[in-house]
């Protein structure tokens, strides 16, 4: 017990357990409002989206790179699946949506891992260049608008429900969407992946070290390249969700998003500079974000104030991380001696 | 023989920096294209002057981000900057002369705006330098987080909506002529070259930041103030947005907290172009200064296309980004050079 206590207090996701905690209290005893069932089901609503997106984040960032391109990425995927699909007069099922939009997210994602791994570029700059390209592509060759009218398949798939919540003081309801079933999957299989499979490992060697994992035998061109691929699929998937969940393809209503999502794995604990964070700590971390912001109309401060809230968040979250950081290397050496 | 004595040396600076000569031989050629293709254009001195007032916007911030990304660093919030202080000095000069004042109040006005901008400027800056060099947060997200709050703290100002409403002194100064010709921007953008290129090549400071770039830990042993440096850096580069924010506050004669929203990318995308090592420690001034007059003649030349849409553009800017970067990489594989004849450095 006591060994694991002192795990636990060791651990950022402890901390961040216990920020949550705060501030839901905070936002209760304010509002009165947080724990009903209809605000935890909005609330678990609100994270289907940025909680796929932020699978995606996390597992780039554990190689050591910063992937800005998935909001384009996936917009530009999932405007090309909706409008072949609408001209089409397709009225089937949820199964072909899918499956165009994985194959789509994957070429596009194959274009993001064709530079990032040749070239000895920060991924951060390449990404800016590629989700230029994608946004350009959706918006000038394939001249986008809004579709108002999706298939009949994405619409129901987007209004069908697991339960409803009732509020029994408002009478307000919510439904908790099947998508959040797709987050779940999401979450597992990156959690199968990242920890028993060979190029889940490769991907925390090579944000540890890319030279001591290209030694250790882990290809690390190919690792590189086929992470992107995942990654774009899996944005893709977070845009099909949120375009049938809105009910309307909204070409631009992703983009701005990533900075969102990146300071979500970050507040997470995951290092940027790779090679360490969790699956735990990154879903924990979106949650903090999607409760600052859906619960600050709760407490009653305007919408405008989101954009600093975050800008703090992020500065505190990557601030707390990196004198951690530091704080650690500076005992390392007194170890070794020791 | 004369002319071998004095061509040497020309070639010799010419192919020194390959980055440079490239993209000098592609403004000659996309020049004379412009020329050829639309020769009214070309000709009309109104199209050089559209092209001086609207580069300085981001040519100002590409400056500030080539000299973070020379120490290693990068700068992304150089639009929140440039928006939150052009508000910043809207709302200062709506305070001192309210419409109707008359106009050496209005003149005052524009004064103290113009410091308070340059001021808060230099405060964001090494805001995210101290960042950078004493919580050791990594400069991507240090800029990518305080973009988001300099932008916050815009909207905070105005509420989400545009602030006009400016003194027509403001207006007046920035849209005046010098010469007759030469728009007002220009002059403050060649003003801020000069500045620049007498910090990294006349004074200490500029030899020290390409040493911190090559080798940050050499430069400490070495007995630079590393952290003093940094947040120095970051301080001219927020001084720079936030001219670059006075610019743009002229030419929209308003402020908003999501003008320019295009202009991070663009910014890096010229420092890059103009062959700035994204790992810090090599690039030239007068490359990225090329890199900006090249992307606003290419930028020029579009406009005149009335068929392509304005939309095609972030697929042009993204596009020439992830060209630069292969073209980067296979000269220093020594593929291109080998192709013109230039000495390949191999690594």
């Amino acid at each position: 017990m006591a060994k694991l206590m002192r795990r636990l207090t060791k651990s950022n996701e402890f901390y961040l357990l216990l920020v949550i905690i705060a501030v839901s209290i905070v936002i209760q005893l304010r509002s009165g409002q947080f724990f009903t069932a209809n605000n935890l089901v909005d609330l678990a609503n609100a994270m289907v989206v940025p909680g796929i997106f932020a699978v995606g984040a996390f597992m780039v960032l554990v190689a050591g790179g910063i992937d800005v391109s998935f909001p384009a990425l996936a917009s530009l995927s999932v405007y090309a699946t909706t409008r072949v699909l609408v001209d089409a007069g397709y009225t089937g099922g949820m199964w072909l949506p899918f499956v165009m939009v994985i194959v789509a997210g994957a070429i596009l994602g194959a274009f993001n891992g064709l530079f990032t791994s040749r070239f000895a570029v920060p991924v951060l700059i390449i990404t800016l260049g590629t989700a230029s390209v994608f946004s350009g592509v959706m918006q000038g060759v394939f001249k986008s608008v809004q579709i108002p009218n999706l298939p009949e398949g994405m619409s129901e798939f987007g209004r069908s429900t697991l339960f409803v919540a009732t509020n029994p003081v408002s009478g307000l309801t919510s439904n908790m969407p099947v998508a959040f079933l797709i987050l779940v999957g999401v979450v597992a299989a990156a959690f199968v992946v990242m920890k028993y499979t060979i190029f889940g490992r490769g991907l925390y060697a090579i944000g540890g070290d890319e030279s001591a994992a290209a030694r250790a035998g882990f290809k690390v061109r190919k690792i590189k390249f086929w992470l992107f691929v995942v990654v774009g699929i899996i944005a893709s998937l977070a845009g099909l969700v949120r375009t049938s969940m809105m009910d309307q393809m909204h070409p631009t209503n992703l983009l701005g998003m990533e900075l969102m999502v990146i300071a979500a794995v970050v507040l997470g604990g995951a290092s940027i500079t790779g090679g360490t964070g969790t699956l735990t700590g990154t879903m924990l971390g979106t949650l903090l974000i999607v409760i600052v912001q859906n619960s600050m109309i709760l407490v009653g401060i305007p919408t405008f104030w989101q954009g600093f809230a975050l800008g703090v968040l992020i500065l505190v979250g990557t601030g707390i991380s990196a004198v951690q950081l530091t704080r650690s290397r500076k005992r390392a050496p007194a170890l070794v001696q020791g | 023989m004369f002319a071998s004595t004095t061509l040497t040396p020309l070639r010799d600076r010419l192919t020194r920096d390959p980055h440079v000569t490239r993209l000098a031989v592609i403004l000659v050629l996309l020049l004379t294209f412009f020329m050829l293709v639309k020769t009214k254009n070309f000709f009309g001195i109104a199209t050089w002057q559209s092209m001086a007032v609207q580069f300085p916007e981001f040519g100002l911030m590409a400056l500030g981000v080539m000299l973070t990304m020379i120490i290693g660093g990068i700068d992304l919030s150089v639009v929140g900057v440039a928006n939150m202080t052009a508000i910043g000095s809207a709302t200062l000069m709506m305070a001192i002369a309210p419409t109707g004042a008359d106009s050496p109040q209005g003149y005052l006005a524009v004064v103290a705006a113009i410091a308070f901008s340059l001021i808060v400027g230099a405060i964001a800056g090494a805001f995210n330098g101290f960042l950078i060099a004493k919580v050791k947060i990594p400069a991507i997200l240090v800029t990518l987080g305080t973009f988001e709050l300099f932008t916050g703290i815009a909207v905070i100002i105005t509420g989400g909506k545009p602030a006009s409403g400016l003194p027509a002194q403001y207006g007046e100064i920035m849209a005046q002529r010098v010469f007759g010709i030469v728009p007002m921007p220009l002059i403050i953008f060649i003003l801020a070259t000069v500045v620049i290129a007498v910090l990294m090549y006349k004074t200490a400071f500029g030899t020290k930041l390409y040493m911190l770039g090559s080798n940050e830990t050499a430069a400490r042993f070495s007995g630079l103030k590393t952290d003093n440096l940094i947040i120095r850096t970051y301080m001219t580069s927020g001084i720079y947005a936030s001219a670059a924010g006075l610019v743009m506050l002229a030419n929209y004669n308003s402020a908003k907290a999501d003008y320019g929203s295009t202009y991070t990318l663009l910014a890096v995308l010229i420092v890059v172009l103009g062959g700035v090592n994204p790992n810090g420690g090599s690039g030239r001034l007068s490359g990225v200064i090329l890199a900006v007059v090249v992307l606003q003649v290419l930028s020029s030349l579009l406009n005149t296309f009335p068929n392509i849409s304005n939309f095609y553009r972030p697929l042009i800017w993204g596009g020439v980004l992830l060209l630069v970067i292969v073209v980067n990489q296979w000269t220093k594989k020594g593929r291109l050079s080998s192709l013109l004849g230039l000495k390949g450095n191999k690594k």
